[in-house]
């Protein structure tokens, strides 16, 4: 990020104001004005979020459920597996003691929503990135190096693209039997990064003809230069929108590969799992599905409105 | 045109074959990973040498470039190929009946319920796109706009279970006390599953759970393609002609602005396959979304391989005709 905002080039992209990046002190020590005609695309934008309510809450979930997955104790300090069926309590309403109640087979409630987040976001944040790094790599070769490259890739994401993505998943995930966080990262991102590759190829190609690139060109920086410092700062914005509403997607997609049956399985706690366990239960003891479908729905919507905020913020156009 | 259908054509085929090898490859991977998927149907028992061998061998499982981890088993591949081409042989389940034979019997109904889910999508999500991009910033536009945005973050099988539930178990059995509902609304629509009894009706809420992820894609579509296209030269034109908003939005602007949904619908077949295993499973519609729900849990991976292979096929195809539509529809694509 800070390499995108540094660099010469996503300067003025958004504004068109590049003449001035001489003239203003480089440690930003200038007057307000001047810093703000060379403030970045980003820079801008993030100006413009921080003003928007939806994205502030958005985020500040996010925040919560980023730092239940990474600091379970921060929140509780039960076990979420320290599980009993002695003493009638299986299926507990929630009360003082068990705050949301306690599952099928005794386990605190709270404590196996609040652990639960670390394999749920564990499997959407590394599959997210696993498929910003291979789709994003494909996308910006092809794009940038086009002819037999760019059509032979081409065809490879058709190829993947014909393999419908909920399909393709419980085809291999049904033959693995030992199934971790890092089995349904790994096939989410081989089964979706193509999206990815499509928007980033086409993001390239657009800015691959732009002038400044040509002047780059001209003055005689290599193709990895072109590549990475010239182009790629400029392509990200429309990757990162569309990763971020991945996150939510794949949030969702591990509780529903779990309530499918090839999904993580019980002695792990993760969101997916506490559902499947228990959507039999609905009308008996409901909060058993309103916690761990709350966080999930919940997640779910930060991202999107996440996504949606980045996009409105990262087009210059509509400002 | 016709250059454009060659060429489409052209491409067609080595993403068929593609399609296949990756299904194929992402199964070998799976099964050099975790060992014979055949000791599954055993549970904890220890089958027999000679029947385990057998039973493999019979299931096509026994190459032994199944015990080496990412081997690309290409002879094996070939020999798939074989059989699914040349004798429309998908592979049997455990108990030797065909995967054909399993799909031939199930396939209506998924065929019923891909109807039901594509009309409710098409109307309610058409319909809804265009209230909410005629008026935009209006109620109903913020009304589309938030209850989209729901349906997208709510998992499927998690609608699906709480319609079912709440609708077809509680709401339907209030009917079910009632005097003077007919047997077809409180028996058939809100049956809690599927019932032989009422073929149609009792898919209806399947349908609509199956088809409502996509309707919220497709109302948000023609949402945004339709406020595009009001700003457009061409309705400037119609409207200075003194045509009538109703003959502007029904047939100038609506047939332009409808072309994205035209194109989602292809890849939507794919998501509709998959949500199908998921709706067929929840509401017990012996379809064949219900099969591959089943042969998960009865751990009889070759039904799951052996459907899943027709439906990419099917996906395939039906993506092919979408593409060749959407030339009809629109010039710039076929004069390219």
């Amino acid at each position: 990020m800070s390499d995108v905002i540094s660099s010469p080039v996503a300067t003025g992209a958004g504004i068109g104001a590049p003449p001035l990046d001489g003239t203003a002190p480089p440690d930003g020590s200038g007057d307000l004005p001047a810093r703000e005609r060379t403030a970045s695309l980003w820079a801008d934008a993030w100006r413009q979020l921080i003003r928007n309510p939806l994205f502030v809450s958005a985020s500040l979930f996010i925040l919560v459920v980023t730092s239940m997955a990474v600091f379970p104790r921060l929140w509780t300090s039960k076990d979420p597996l320290a599980c009993t069926v002695s003493g009638g309590l299986s299926r507990n309403p929630p009360s003082a003691e068990h705050w949301f109640g306690t599952s099928i087979l005794g386990c605190d409630y709270y404590a196996q929503a609040i652990h639960g987040a670390r394999n749920s976001m564990l499997i959407s944040v590394m599959a997210a990135i696993g498929v910003v790094l291979l789709g994003g790599m494909v996308g910006l070769v092809a794009g940038y190096f086009g002819g037999m490259l760019d059509s032979v890739l081409s065809r490879i994401i058709d190829v993947f693209l014909g393999l419908p993505f909920l399909l393709g998943a419980i085809v291999f995930l049904v033959i693995l039997k030992d199934r971790e966080w890092w089995s349904l990262a790994v096939v989410l991102t081989v089964l979706a990064w193509t999206v990815i590759a499509r928007i980033m190829r086409g993001s390239v190609i657009a800015s691959k003809g732009l002038d400044y690139v040509q002047a780059a060109k001209a003055l005689g920086a290599t193709w990895r230069r072109l590549m990475f410092r010239h182009i790629l700062p400029n392509a990200v914005a429309p990757v990162v929108v569309y990763a971020t509403i991945l996150l939510g997607g794949f949030v969702s997609a591990e509780a529903t590969l779990t309530f499918l049956g090839v999904g993580l399985q019980v002695p792990s706690v993760s969101w997916g799992v506490m559902i499947d366990q228990h959507d039999g239960y609905f009308h008996e003891d409901p909060w058993l599905l309103f916690f761990p479908v709350g966080l999930v729905v919940g997640t779910v919507l930060s991202f999107i409105v996440i996504g949606d905020a980045l996009r409105d913020a990262l087009d210059p156009r509509l400002r | 045109m016709a250059r454009y259908m060659v060429r489409r054509l052209l491409q067609f085929v080595p993403t068929v074959f593609g399609a296949l090898f990756l299904l194929h490859y992402l199964t070998s991977v799976a099964i050099q990973l975790t060992g014979n998927p055949v000791r599954a149907v055993f549970g904890d028992r220890m089958p027999p040498e000679s029947v385990l061998r057998n039973l493999t061998e019979r299931l096509g499982l026994g190459d032994p470039c199944l015990e080496q981890p990412f081997n690309p088993c290409l002879s094996l591949f070939l020999h798939r190929l074989e059989s699914i081409f040349l004798h429309f042989d998908f592979g049997t389940d455990f108990n030797q009946r065909p995967v054909t034979d399993i799909v031939a019997g199930a396939l209506p109904l998924t065929i019923r319920l891909t109807i039901i889910a594509f009309l409710v999508e098409l109307v309610i999500g058409i319909i809804a796109g265009v209230l909410a991009g005629l008026r935009n910033g209006s109620f109903w536009d913020y009304l589309v706009k938030i209850s989209t945005v729901l349906l997208i973050a709510v998992p499927i099988f998690v609608l699906a279970v709480v319609v079912r539930d709440f609708v077809n178990v509680s709401f339907g059995n209030w009917l079910r006390g009632m005097d003077g509902v007919p047997d077809l609304i409180s028996r058939g629509v809100f049956a809690p599953t599927w019932t032989p009894n009422y073929q149609w009706a009792s898919l209806v809420v399947p349908g609509v759970v199956l088809g409502a992820l996509s309707l919220a894609t497709i109302a948000r579509l023609t949402r945004t393609s339709l406020l595009e296209n009001m700003r457009a030269d061409y309705v400037r034109t119609a409207r200075a002609k003194g045509l009538r908003t109703r003959r502007v939005v029904g047939v100038h602007t609506l047939r332009n602005s409808l072309i994205p949904v035209i194109t989602f619908l292809g890849t939507d077949l794919g998501a509709l396959m998959g949500g199908a295993v998921i709706t067929e499973g929840v509401f017990s519609v012996p379809g064949i979304g219900r099969q591959v729900f089943a042969s998960i849990f009865t751990g009889e991976t070759t039904v799951v391989i052996g459907i899943v292979t027709m439906l990419v096929l099917v996906y395939l195809v039906a993506s092919l005709i979408v593409d060749l539509l959407y030339a009809v529809l629109d010039p710039r694509i076929r004069y390219e």
